[in-house]
């Protein structure tokens, strides 16, 4: 089921399981997601609210413990590590999140927060970390003389992006989580960001993990694409295939969604399918079924898992959609 | 202006007095709404569509100065009283915001909510009123309408507390809708949902609408005119098939251009916008997009453009090199 | 080449100065206090007559050039006493709230920050603690230990440690979810890191602000308690034993009342009105617009 990838994966998720307890109830946030991530590629992970795919990016850095299931980065099992070997690893795995002015310790000046990295990962020449720490704000365009003694409310929100995304950059890792970058910021300053991040993995040779719930700016940056709902993963596949023939209906209730800035295609009349159930009680076997025209029984009864219906591209559902 | 608008805004301002000076967030701007029509706002944070209108809603925060006028079915909102003010409100004029957690009272049952604007406008009694509840919960889209009565706003999804922020605003059948970010906060196939329920409801009962949005997608396919706002003014206006077709500002380009859209192939570079919005505290001499602009010349920065007519009478725009101008029409 | 922010240079990042109208109350305030503390520390370089001296034939004498505030019921010099009297009440006032600070925001950060048990065995222990009667405690304490301005100290500062553990588990259970702390933890910052450098700078401020009413409140207490005869023991003055001992002469010369009660105003005035601009013009989100 996984993709063949012709070098070992960097990142690999099998069978994960993360769950959390709120109040008397337990929240099934990622039910047994699995997949793989090569070197060099960047994978959309894309979702609507609920579905779990920030606590998927969080549990793959082990900030959020999973209940059940591995992730090996570069062969290494993260699920088994604790305290220091994880801490060491953990340089190497970087996170850049979805409100920019809130990943910055508003107390700290921007110089001293790029330099953290370096510091905790034991650089002790307070010249070296200044000189790297000058050469990644460069790197994503922003004057280290005008930025390094400024306190973050200074800045836009695109700014404080670019400094996160400097942070993340500053220990050289190999991989990146974006959860969500460009979700909290204007439309005009998206594109600079997502430029940027297009760049940045280009120049230091990154993987990513792309997490957002807009479509298009996923399609935008990603090689393959992976759908989830309601904690589990629906549709799997190269971004250009999945956009352009879903196999799976709620990709296909996605994409027709979207509103397009084009008025000759006026949106048709959406047929109501309803509210998404609560992560808290989901729907026995197919978790999309409440809401998708195409359901029987057999859906009802059977959890699907992940097929392959197109080369590359890979659908968990009964009946998808093939021509 | 013209004597058959709903809505008509002339020459409107609002300024507001911060620490660090003196904040422009609308600067002169002219607006006019037919009955009936939907008119899409657009722009980015900071572009002052909010504050234009909470200032048509008559809803500025105190410190706020407005100066133009606001015509509404004939009669200036500016200068009518409070008393008067909110007869009109919820009967002429009703608002959806964009967060339904906290424009619904969180210790008020959806049925409360309801009924007390029913019974505070139209001056039913409660039996009367709870049937209408009923009826504008059917209205909308929410099953199980009954129950719904009973229950509280965090009881319900995200989806459903719009719809019934929605209800309560149409319940007093207003001749205008004004609808703030209104899918901004919901997930895209609900998104579509509420969008839907919108434009339906409006031509049913043939109402005007304002959509303000910062998504140029939602008003491409469900308003008939489109105002782009920049730094608090307004710097295209134009029905919606000619913006999209025909624009002549180049912050519309721009930002139509920087949206990455679904048919465009995985890894190509996105044209993005240089720079940032302008500090609407530090006013500029010239046009706000100047520094910003691939077109901008000296003329550009030491002078505001005014909006002017296009060929067509309804297109307007406010920029000295227009582009996509069709050939022999006068600037 | 990335698109660079060339607005960064014209707009000049302009940040707000924190001279935001601190007026003429705070100047006011702040010179009272420099005047109360430096009184307090030269007492004894000071050209005043002893505070315990009693002169009985000059009892409860008016302003005079030798006795500037007269005398009280004893013969002793009004201002010498008021003097001494400021020392005790500030080391009082300012060491007791020390006690709660350290221990009180210790433990309501590590409860924030760590949750779980640790956090629900704090807070029981502090509503234990403030299920205490707190006079109830001072007078089991005095008796069992005896009076003291070291007692006395303890006492209060024991009795603080709740309001300020509050105060540090809130201001920690607020940032302790916001993403630049979750982004250390990503960093693999040691959870003594980030308690150091993430999360103490931000929560030292509402704690400052908090302490100096701190200050202000215990100020008050140990003049209550001295008034009652359970504060500092005789004959040690303190504002609050002033305003006790002027009770019985409120007839005659209610100024031997008023002065000492007045002082303590305008002291506890002071302290609240620093505190609270000092919480308001250092609040990082409200220099930016």
């Amino acid at each position: 089921m996984m993709q063949q990838a012709a070098t070992s994966p960097l990142l690999s998720v099998d069978n994960l399981v993360v769950e959390y307890v709120v109040g008397n109830k337990t929240v099934h946030a990622v039910s047994g997601v699995s997949f793989e991530i090569a070197r060099g590629e960047t994978l959309g992970l894309v979702g609507e609210s609920g579905c779990g795919k920030s606590t998927l990016g969080r549990a793959v850095l082990q900030l959020r413990r999973a209940v059940s299931g591995h992730v090996r980065f570069d062969g290494e099992d993260l699920t088994a590590m604790q305290g220091e070997s994880l801490r060491k690893i953990r340089r190497r795995v970087q996170l850049i999140f979805q409100d920019p002015i809130a990943s910055l310790n508003p107390r700290r000046r921007i110089g001293d927060i790029i330099a953290e990295p370096l510091i905790i990962a034991g650089v002790k020449d307070a010249r070296e970390r200044e000189e790297r720490v000058a050469n990644v704000l460069n790197a994503v365009g922003l004057d280290p003389a005008l930025v390094m003694g400024r306190l973050p409310h200074e800045f836009s929100g695109g700014q404080c992006q670019r400094i996160c995304i400097a942070r993340a950059l500053v220990l050289n890792p190999d991989f990146i989580i974006c959860d969500e970058p460009v979700s909290a910021l204007d439309v005009s300053i998206r594109a600079q960001i997502l430029n940027l991040l297009e760049e940045m993995k280009a120049r230091f040779g990154l993987t990513l993990l792309f997490i957002a719930h807009d479509l298009a700016v996923v399609k935008a940056v990603s090689d393959r694409v992976a759908v989830m709902y309601l904690g589990r993963l629906c549709e799997v596949g190269p971004s250009e295939q999945l956009f352009a023939r879903p196999a799976h209906p709620y990709t296909a209730l996605l994409i027709e969604a979207i509103p397009v800035p084009d008025p000759d295609q006026r949106p048709a009349e959406s047929v109501p399918v309803g509210e998404p159930p609560s992560p808290i009680a989901p729907p026995s076997g197919c978790r999309f079924r409440t809401r998708c025209p195409r359901a029987d029984q057999r859906c009802r009864d059977e959890m699907p898992e992940l097929q392959p219906v197109r080369p590359g591209q890979y659908a968990a559902c009964h009946h998808p959609l093939t021509d | 202006m013209n004597a058959q608008a709903l809505l008509s805004v002339e020459n409107a301002a609002v300024d507001l007095p911060t620490a660090r000076g003196n904040l422009r967030a609308v600067d002169s701007v002219d607006l006019t709404l037919a009955p009936g029509k939907t008119l899409g706002i657009v722009g980015e944070s900071g572009c002052g569509k909010t504050m234009l209108s909470r200032a048509i809603l008559q809803l500025l925060p105190k410190k706020a100065k407005l100066s133009g006028r606001v015509m509404f079915d004939g009669q200036d909102l500016t200068r009518l009283s409070p008393d008067a003010l909110r007869k009109l409100r919820a009967r002429s004029l009703a608002v959806v915001f964009q967060d339904p957690m906290t424009s619904l009272n969180p210790v008020l049952t959806i049925g409360t909510q309801l009924t007390e604007t029913l019974q505070e406008h139209l001056e039913l009694d409660t039996a009367t009123a709870t049937k209408r509840a009923v009826e504008l919960l059917v209205a909308v889209g929410i099953p199980a309408p009954e129950q719904r009565l009973t229950q509280y706003p965090h009881q319900l999804s995200g989806g459903m507390r719009q719809r019934v922020a929605i209800a309560i605003a149409l319940s007093c059948e207003p001749k205008l809708l004004i609808a703030d970010e209104p899918t901004t906060a919901l997930d895209v196939t609900i998104q579509a949902q509420i969008l839907d329920l919108l434009a339906r409801e409006q031509r049913r009962r043939h109402m005007a609408m304002i959509i303000i949005t910062h998504d140029l997608g939602v008003v491409a396919g469900r308003t008939d005119e489109v105002a782009v706002m920049y730094a608090g003014r307004v710097v295209e206006c134009a029905p919606t098939p000619v913006l999209f077709k025909n624009m002549h500002m180049p912050y519309t380009e721009a930002l139509l251009a920087a949206i990455p859209k679904l048919d465009t192939p995985p890894h190509t570079a996105l044209p993005a916008i240089s720079g940032r919005p302008p500090d609407p505290t530090r006013p500029m001499k010239g046009c706000s997009f100047a520094p910003r602009c691939r077109y901008a010349d000296g003329r550009c920065q030491g002078e505001k453009p005014r909006l002017e007519r296009a060929a067509t009478a309804a297109h307007q725009y406010a920029c000295f090199h227009p582009i996509k101008l069709a050939a022999g029409a006068g600037a | 080449m990335a698109t660079l922010e060339l607005s960064i240079h014209e707009e000049a990042v302009s940040p707000v100065r924190t001279g935001r109208r601190l007026g003429m109350l705070f100047w006011t305030a702040i010179g009272w206090m420099i005047l109360v503390f430096a009184v307090a520390i030269l007492a004894p370089l000071l050209p005043l007559p002893s505070p315990t001296d009693m002169d009985m034939l000059e009892r409860r004498a008016a302003f005079s050039a030798l006795h500037w505030l007269g005398t009280d019921g004893l013969g002793r010099d009004e201002l010498a006493r008021l003097v001494y009297g400021a020392r005790i009440s500030l080391v009082v006032g300012l060491c007791a709230p020390v006690i709660g600070v350290t221990i009180g925001g210790a433990l309501g950060m590590l409860a924030g920050y760590f949750r779980g048990r640790f956090e629900a065995l704090a807070v029981g222990s502090m509503d234990v603690l403030l299920a205490f009667p707190p006079l109830i405690f001072a007078l089991a304490v005095t008796a069992f230990l005896g009076q003291s301005i070291f007692n006395l100290t303890c006492v209060l500062g024991v009795l603080s440690i709740p309001a300020f553990m509050r105060v540090a588990r809130a201001a920690t259970l607020t940032l302790a979810r916001r993403e630049f702390v979750i982004a250390a933890q990503a960093l693999g910052a040691s959870h003594a890191r980030i308690l150091l450098r993430e999360l103490l700078p931000n929560v030292a401020l509402p704690l400052l602000a908090f302490f100096l009413l701190g200050v202000a409140v215990i100020i008050l207490v140990e003049g209550a308690l001295s008034f009652l005869g359970l504060g500092v023991p005789p004959p040690i003055s303190s504002w609050g034993s002033m305003i006790g001992e002027g009770r019985e002469s409120l007839d005659v010369a209610p100024r031997l009342a008023f002065i000492p009660a007045i002082v303590m105003f305008l002291t506890v005035l002071s302290f609240n009105l620093i505190g609270d601009t000092l919480r308001a013009i250092t609040d990082p989100r409200q220099g930016a617009l």
